[in-house]
């Protein structure tokens, strides 16, 4: 998706380190998170139904990441490159508009 | 270079060890007291409230688990940082020691051997520090007050050249409360010889924020041991030069992992480390006169092992007495173990036999040398092993 709320992310790669040599010395992070793509952990991935949404924001208040944000039409979106699928958001949602559906991969 | 003219002090191995931290300019100390490590930082607390040294911040922690904490975090600022332990309290360190190595940071710390309890001892032991030995620390054993001096300054040199942390290990009062002349440094020569550290990084980079002891999934955290292993590796060569260069500017060399005494045509050698080799070497001269072909192979390094250099002097030996003031229960000696395992897949197989000596402080002295010689002298004649492990002092 490579998209940061909903705007193109600047320098966000994900870096791969192929051999021993690449590695840092150390072991210490090599940039902040916008390469660390944590969506990559997710199972469960929310499907929000803009038809249900009612324009609360309880999601947008929970999501701890924070990976969901508001769109310019005013319906929230979820940066898929950092939502870990916990959940919270369909768990909060007072309509019921988020689902969590197993993602294939 | 300046000519080096060594300043004479009778001190104790204990302030010795003081006096080294003052000298290599440290700017951190974050330690615990316990007997018998106590007087080092005493006396160190005692050069800030005199006014003796710059800069040197110490912090008083609650435990030696928190002392390691403090000088992690101070040395991943990139500070020159030191503590000193014994026993119980190294072993409470042992979480914090694999974090100092795993995060490359070049603490260096002496530990005082003493016996780890029950039942209570303060006395000399090598258990402690050994039980440390896959922490990732290197360890460097002192024979007297003047190694302990020269060893912490070595070993901030090697540490801060491989940015792996270090142990400097000196025997419970043979050597911690024993006073005896030492050749101290002129500060100048010791700036010379151990420059400003240049750390692998510093948290204090806020052009570059990042951060140390994140997670390291299945992906990516065999990498980093393996760069560990490689740095002890590294830490070999950079003994050798090390040791090479000190011998070269004060006269003392300690470019050899093992320090050999009289073992060029020895028919079998003693092996072992610390204090006790001082002994050892007594013995060897006066066994010489008595007609025993021996020598002494003093392991100053435990760890990285110095493998290489044990093949060289296992290849013309018929047998090795390894001395442990130390053991793993279960099985046997840990140098003895150790020596061994080094050596099974060489060509280099002489007899070697394992004698348990001086656990918990009992006394060792050269007529305990003199006994053993006599006993391995007849286990090479005979070809085969009586034990393989001797409990010598045992009372039967």
């Amino acid at each position: 998706m490579n998209t940061l709320f909903g705007e193109r992310k600047e320098g966000a790669t994900k870096i791969v380190l192929k051999s021993v040599d690449e590695y840092p010395e150390a072991p210490v992070t090599l940039g902040t998170t916008l390469i660390n793509f944590t969506g990559d952990w997710r199972t469960f991935i929310p499907v929000i139904d803009d038809s249900k949404c009612v324009k609360c924001y309880i999601c947008w208040k929970f999501c701890p990441e924070p990976a969901i944000f508001i769109r310019e039409d005013g319906y929230v979106g979820v940066d898929y490159d950092y939502c870990k699928g916990c959940g919270i958001c369909a768990n909060e949602c007072p309509t019921n508009a988020i689902t969590m559906e197993k993602e294939e991969k | 270079m300046a000519e080096y003219k060594p300043i004479r002090k009778v001190v104790s191995g204990n302030y010795a060890a003081a006096y080294a931290v003052k000298h290599a300019r440290v700017d951190v100390v974050a330690a615990y007291p316990i007997t018998p490590q106590t007087s080092i930082i005493e006396k160190i607390a005692e050069f800030i409230a005199n006014g003796e040294v710059e800069n040197l911040e110490y912090v008083a922690v609650e435990s030696e688990h928190s002392a390691m904490a403090a000088c992690i975090g101070a040395s991943a600022t990139g500070a020159r940082v030191f503590t000193a332990t014994s026993a119980q309290g190294l072993a409470l360190m042992h979480e914090m020691l694999h974090w100092a190595s795993g995060a490359r940071l070049p603490v260096v710390m002496v530990d005082v051997n003493r016996a780890m309890a029950p039942p209570w001892s303060v006395w000399d032991d090598q258990t402690d520090s050994l039980s440390q030995r896959d922490t990732g620390w290197m360890q460097f054993y002192a024979e007297n007050n003047q190694e302990v001096y020269d060893g912490v300054l070595m070993a901030f040199k090697v540490a801060e050249t491989v940015n792996l942390p270090a142990m400097v290990v000196e025997s419970a009062f043979i050597l911690s409360h024993t006073y005896d002349v030492v050749e101290m440094i002129p500060q100048e020569l010791v700036d010379e010889f151990l420059p400003p550290r240049k750390p692998l990084y510093t948290l204090t980079d806020f052009e570059r924020p990042f951060s140390v002891g994140a997670l390291g999934t299945p992906a990516d955290y065999y990498e980093f041991r393996y760069k560990i292993q490689k740095a002890m590796e590294e830490a070999k060569k950079v003994i050798h030069e090390v040791g090479k260069e000190f011998g070269e500017m004060f006269g003392r060399d300690y470019s050899q992992m093992i320090e050999l005494y009289r073992t060029e045509d020895a028919d079998f050698v003693f092996m072992g480390m610390g204090s006790l080799m001082g002994t050892v070497k007594q013995a060897v001269d006066v066994l010489r006169e008595e007609g025993y072909k021996v020598g002494a192979a003093k392991v100053r390094w435990f760890r990285p092992f110095p493998k290489e250099e044990l093949y060289e002097l296992a290849k013309h030996v018929e047998g090795i007495a390894v001395l442990d003031r130390n053991y793993s229960f279960g099985q046997e000696g840990i140098l003895f173990n150790e020596a061994k395992g080094a050596l099974y897949n060489t060509n280099a197989r002489p007899m070697m036999k394992n004698y348990i000596v001086g656990l918990g402080g009992r006394d060792f002295t050269v007529s305990d040398v003199r006994k053993i010689a006599e006993n391995m002298k007849a286990v090479i004649e005979k070809g085969e092993l009586d034990v393989e492990v001797d409990w010598y002092h045992l009372k039967r």
